[in-house]
């Protein structure tokens, strides 16, 4: 793995007695695509503003490339900020917003001429030099925001929400457009979301957090196939979470039926929660199956069917292509590698904090 | 809101009467005041008497007292706009209630106040003599004026500051310190110029009033020093010579009218 190069260590921070961040630890490598990817209040936006300079820690240290920055000004940090209402300058033309940091720094003129059409071009808006921020649309606005802070030659890019604002398709494009910037510019992206899809689609790695505590961290695939706890099941994709007990390593007993798996460890006769997601579950004919059900309900949703189906006295979700009438009567089926079972939280508080191993 | 221009037409009707009968036909009667004579006859005598000394004194005078209590006015709002706005809910209420609540006292009761105040046996040189410390001689010198003009006309600066520096995003003041800009850097390349607005819309309703008032300079400043506005109101009311009157209100139109035209101008130009 490549070099650290940001460390969070013990972390902490609350506002107006409230706390939002509590004993926080982070390593974020060198060249990666971090995203930091939660519910609102999750205390993803704090930690993105406390690398930023913008917040001060009650505790912990932020250290970048080897350095204590935990007190240093914004301004003096080697950093940069995309904000998610782009928060550009609007007294001045694009070419002034993009020179701003350049300027700043008394670059000659002829260096941020250069710099102002490379990046432009980076961003696909060649041409827009003279126009004003307010005469842009959302999207073209947050490319400018982009390109103001590329500009610079930053060792870390910070991305709050960037896409927010922006409808769905233009979100998809600029999605691809990020990944494309992030491999041309060969820098750490620090990326903040509440849309899981947007943090599956460009992450290298993702920290799910969720009331100020990181809940899991891995790459997009670790995630979303092997959560660890029910709130990550829970916040990325659909999931049918299910009270179960391990029988022992390999088998686990799910609504009174034992289904082979392929975790081991959790003990035997042990409370667990297991977490097989929508697309997992097969719907068979009756008796081809492990639990019979009924469908209740059926909606299409484009790329498939999405069901509910009632079987052993739960209420599954089901994603397939195939469409079952409501009322078939069926058999779900779920392949072993398809059950990924999780420790149970032994208290709520446990519950924020994820599972400790 | 009104789809039918017709519709519309029919309700702003009221307004367009006022405005014709107590805007129009009273600048059209300066304008036919001031441009003729006794007689009746065409003359550009009454214009070209602010050529006189004492009349262009008078103009100077107002016009260097007026400037001095914008940029006074500016100086002191500018800072308390920029703590009102950054203490969006805490203490806003108390310093917004405390410039607020002397407007609700009537304009000549607040200026008679500070006359009793300024006065050479007033309140504050009966502090200075009783802290032994020497007293001060300001009403009835400019001074005084600047400083009646300052209190009445401090609210008018505050309010468009404030408004305009409420409305900047912080995170447009985040996004200059993260491209390195240090906090005054921060402060002339993006929040000064992102209030210019307010600073104009501040600057004419202190300097307009400033420029124009007789009542201040006839409290505070004694009979002695006369301003434009006192020249006009004796013209009227005293000489009773209505042309002569006209002709020095539109020469004082005149500057009212350029600084409002600079004030359009640079709207206009922050709009693009």
């Amino acid at each position: 793995m490549s070099k650290e190069l940001i460390t969070l260590t013990h972390i902490s921070k609350s506002f107006d007695g409230q706390l939002i961040l509590d004993d926080l630890n982070l390593v974020i490598h060198e060249n990666e695509f971090v995203t930091l990817l939660g519910p609102s209040g999750c205390g993803k936006t704090t930690t993105l503003r406390i690398i930023g300079g913008f917040e001060t820690p009650d505790q912990g240290q932020v250290i970048f490339d080897g350095k204590d920055i935990t007190a240093l000004a914004p301004n003096k940090r080697q950093l940069n900020t995309v904000f998610q209402k782009y928060a550009l300058f609007t007294h001045m033309d694009i070419a002034d917003n993009i020179a701003f940091g350049l300027r700043i720094k008394n670059k000659s003129d002829q260096y941020i001429r250069d710099k102002i059409a490379y990046a432009l071009k980076l961003v696909n808006l060649e041409g827009y030099e003279h126009r004003m921020p307010d005469s842009l649309s959302g999207g073209q606005q947050q490319r400018i925001a982009i390109a103001r802070a590329i500009v610079n030659e930053p060792k870390v890019l910070l991305l709050d929400e960037p896409l927010g604002a922006l409808d769905l398709k233009l979100r998809q494009d600029m999605q691809y457009e990020l990944i494309r910037l992030k491999k041309e510019l060969g820098i750490t992206f620090i990326y903040v979301t509440h849309d899981q899809e947007e943090a599956l689609t460009m992450s290298d790695h993702i920290v799910v957090m969720n009331q100020g505590y990181i809940q899991q961290e891995g790459t997009p695939e670790d995630i979303y196939n092997e959560p660890e706890n029910a709130f990550v099941a829970d916040f990325i994709g659909d999931s049918n979470i299910i009270t179960a007990t391990m029988v022992r390593d390999e088998l686990v007993r799910i609504l009174g039926v034992e289904f082979p798996c392929v975790d081991k460890g959790f003990g035997e006769e042990k409370p667990v929660d297991v977490v097989i997601r929508p697309e997992d579950v097969e719907l068979v004919p009756r008796g081809e199956g492990c639990i019979p059900g009924e469908v209740t309900h059926i909606i299409f949703k484009g790329v498939h069917y999405e069901m509910e189906v009632q079987a052993g006295g739960f209420e599954w979700l089901v994603h397939s292509t195939k469409e079952s009438p409501v009322g078939s009567q069926i058999d779900i089926r779920v392949d072993p590698f398809n059950i990924q079972v999780m420790n149970k939280p032994a208290s709520e508080d446990e519950q924020a904090i994820g599972v400790e191993e | 809101m009104f789809r039918d221009p017709k519709k519309a037409g029919t309700i702003a009707s009221p307004y367009f009467v006022w405005a014709l009968i107590f805007i129009l036909v009273p600048l059209a009667m300066i304008l036919w005041y001031g441009f003729t004579d006794d007689t009746g006859a065409f003359t550009a005598a009454n214009i070209a008497s602010i050529l006189q000394p004492e009349h262009a004194k008078s103009l100077l005078l107002a016009l260097e007292l007026s400037i001095l209590s914008t940029v006074i006015c500016f100086l002191l709002a500018y800072p308390l706009g920029m703590i009102l706005a950054k203490n969006k809910v805490s203490s806003q209420g108390i310093i917004t209630t405390i410039f607020i609540l002397p407007m609700w006292m009537n304009f000549l009761l607040r200026t008679f106040s500070w006359m009793t105040l300024l006065e050479n046996h007033g309140v504050i040189n009966g502090i200075l003599e009783f802290l032994h410390l020497p007293g001060i001689h300001v009403i009835n010198t400019p001074a005084a004026i600047v400083i009646g003009m300052v209190y009445n006309f401090l609210p008018f600066m505050i309010m468009p500051i404030y408004n305009s520096l409420s409305k900047i995003d912080d995170n447009v003041i985040n996004a200059a310190r993260d491209l390195g800009a240090n906090s005054v850097q921060t402060f002339l390349r993006v929040t000064l110029p992102l209030t210019v607005p307010g600073i104009i819309s501040g600057v004419t309703m202190v300097f307009i009033p400033a420029l124009t008032t007789f009542a201040i300079s006839t409290m505070l400043g004694g009979s002695k020093i006369l301003l434009i506005g006192n020249v006009i109101e004796q013209e009227f009311t005293l000489t009773y010579d209505w042309h002569l009157g006209s002709g020095l209100s539109i020469v004082l139109m005149v500057f009212i009218v350029i600084n409002m035209v600079v004030s359009a101008l640079s709207e206009k130009k922050d709009e693009q």
